[in-house]
């Protein structure tokens, strides 16, 4: 107990930091998933060809070395200088944004062609036919994955702590630091993941009972 | 070619197609020009930066990591799958008293995130109980945790997706818990869930790069070691990209041997009953995925 009220202050700021990450992270990834899944479902070759390359060089590079680029070879380009925490969110936007492009396009695809054909056929235009039949259905099948996605994201983001973003997995070095039981410190970060993680994976399982669709 | 979202293209949408596709290929290729004439305007692509994968002693070194890499991965990967067999049973079981714990340990290994979980082995463990536990051991035990939990629910809904005459059947002929267990649930479950389990080793792979941040010498921590040489330039850009596409190419043949598998499989006589048909399944393979 001692081990967390002492150190409040740096829990606190710490999963601050946890929190904050995964919401820009988060939201960043649902729109850049969302444009690359437009790509991939789209009529057009070219832009098909490069969401798919994009999906699978980002879902087969571990988000170590992702955050590896960022961190270490990032700053060699001399772009814009972007703090340690801008530069994790961004690779955890990208990383994940891989993740949410195959759930939303799988989903689409759980639709099937005959919907589009009759809304087609009754003369709905492809805004019509898109937000009226296809969308609706394809949002049921998308939302119980993207909330998976999400809780990985949320897991994910201790990994910034290792490229020394103050972040809830790096408690245990300023543990370590002010002389604190580290084993204790970091049983405290795990129950701290457990209550953000659990009500989420509850909400997920609820969505998955309720929405979905036997086919 | 009828999708969900377009229909065929007739002769004014294929012209705008085509404009799309040329005016997307366009954006695209500038994004990557620029890209790559940052690299160049850096002088990440000047000789000297390349020079160090001409030199026998780095290539050993690379070697050296990637077989560090490989060798947790496939320590990892076995001892997950004798876990999750093993929780997989405990979770399946018909006694209270092994279900439940069996059931909250793979809930909490799933919720908590494995980088928290090398840390209290590596870390937290040392320092806390004075018990000393290797780079490679605490890296290798928070894989098997993390992804054997990950697996033993994948086993589970592979065995509760079959259709329940199989083992009534199996009991019907008088066989014990275990037997239609062993000779009648499992090698089907196996063989509906192979993909699964395949896809879920590939995140094995991956996250054995987590080892670079308790500084287990694998193929990222070699990369941060030679990106720092500064007799050869700091060349860490080079480094990550020639690491990058080691671990991409080890990743794809996985993956493209699971693919291999589900064609094979699904081409198979019995494989239409044993399709997993279980949503919370579905949802499970995206979560594996991701992490």
């Amino acid at each position: 107990m001692d081990v967390l009220f002492d150190n409040l202050d740096l829990y606190g700021v710490a999963f601050l930091g946890t929190i904050e990450l995964f919401v820009l992270a988060g939201i960043g990834s649902l729109i850049l998933g969302l444009l690359i899944a437009a790509l991939r479902v789209s009529p057009v070759p070219a832009l098909r060809v490069f969401g798919t390359l994009y999906v699978n060089v980002l879902r087969n590079t571990p988000l170590t070395l992702v955050l590896f680029f960022f961190a270490f070879a990032y700053p060699r380009l001399g772009l814009v200088d972007l703090s340690f925490f801008a530069l994790a969110a961004t690779g955890l936007t990208l990383y994940t944004a891989a993740f949410v492009c195959e759930v939303i396009r799988s989903g689409v695809n759980t639709v099937p062609v005959g919907q589009a054909e009759a809304s087609r056929a009754l003369g709905f235009t492809f805004t019509q036919t898109l937000s009226q039949v296809v969308l609706p259905q394809a949002v049921r099948a998308v939302v119980p994955p993207m909330t998976n996605i999400q809780i990985a994201l949320l897991k994910n983001t201790t990994i910034a702590a290792g490229f020394s973003v103050v972040e809830a997995g790096g408690i245990y070095a300023s543990l370590s630091e002010r002389g604190y039981n580290v084993l204790i410190g970091l049983l405290w970060v795990a129950l701290g993941f457990l209550i953000l993680v659990v009500p989420l994976t509850l909400l997920q399982r609820r969505l998955d009972a309720r929405w979905s669709v036997s086919r | 070619m009828s999708s969900v979202l377009y229909d065929v293209p007739g002769p004014a949408a294929r012209r705008r197609n085509t404009l799309i596709g040329v005016l997307g290929t366009l954006v695209i290729v500038a994004i990557l020009g620029f890209v790559l004439y940052r690299f160049f305007a850096a002088g990440q692509f000047s000789p000297r930066l390349w020079e160090w994968i001409l030199y026998v002693n780095i290539q050993y070194l690379l070697l050296d990591a990637l077989l560090a890499t490989l060798s947790a991965f496939a320590v990892a990967a076995v001892l997950s799958l004798v876990f999750g067999a093993v929780f997989a049973g405990g979770r399946l079981s018909d006694h209270g008293w092994i279900r439940g714990p069996a059931t909250a340990v793979v809930e909490f290994f799933r919720a908590i995130p494995l980088l928290v979980l090398i840390f209290i082995l590596y870390y937290g463990i040392s320092r806390g109980l004075g018990i000393d536990i290797s780079a490679f051991w605490a890296l290798v035990v928070g894989l098997m945790l993390y992804n054997g939990s990950v697996l033993a629910e994948v086993f589970r809904s592979g065995v509760r997706s079959l259709p329940r005459g199989q083992s009534e059947a199996a009991y019907a002929l008088g066989m014990r818990k275990t037997q239609v267990m062993t000779t009648v649930l499992l090698p089907q479950a196996l063989r509906a869930m192979l993909p699964t389990i395949l896809s879920q080793l590939v995140v094995v792979l991956k996250d054995t790069a987590l080892g670079f941040i308790i500084l287990y010498p694998e193929l990222l921590y070699q990369a941060r070691f030679l990106g720092s040489q500064t007799q050869l330039g700091a060349p860490i850009l080079p480094v990550a990209l020639v690491i990058a596409a080691i671990y991409i190419a080890m990743c794809l043949l996985l993956s493209g041997l699971s693919k291999l598998l589900e064609r094979r499989l699904s081409r198979g006589p019995k494989a239409g009953g044993t399709a997993p048909r279980d949503p919370e399944l579905q949802s499970l393979v995206g979560s594996g995925a991701a992490q």
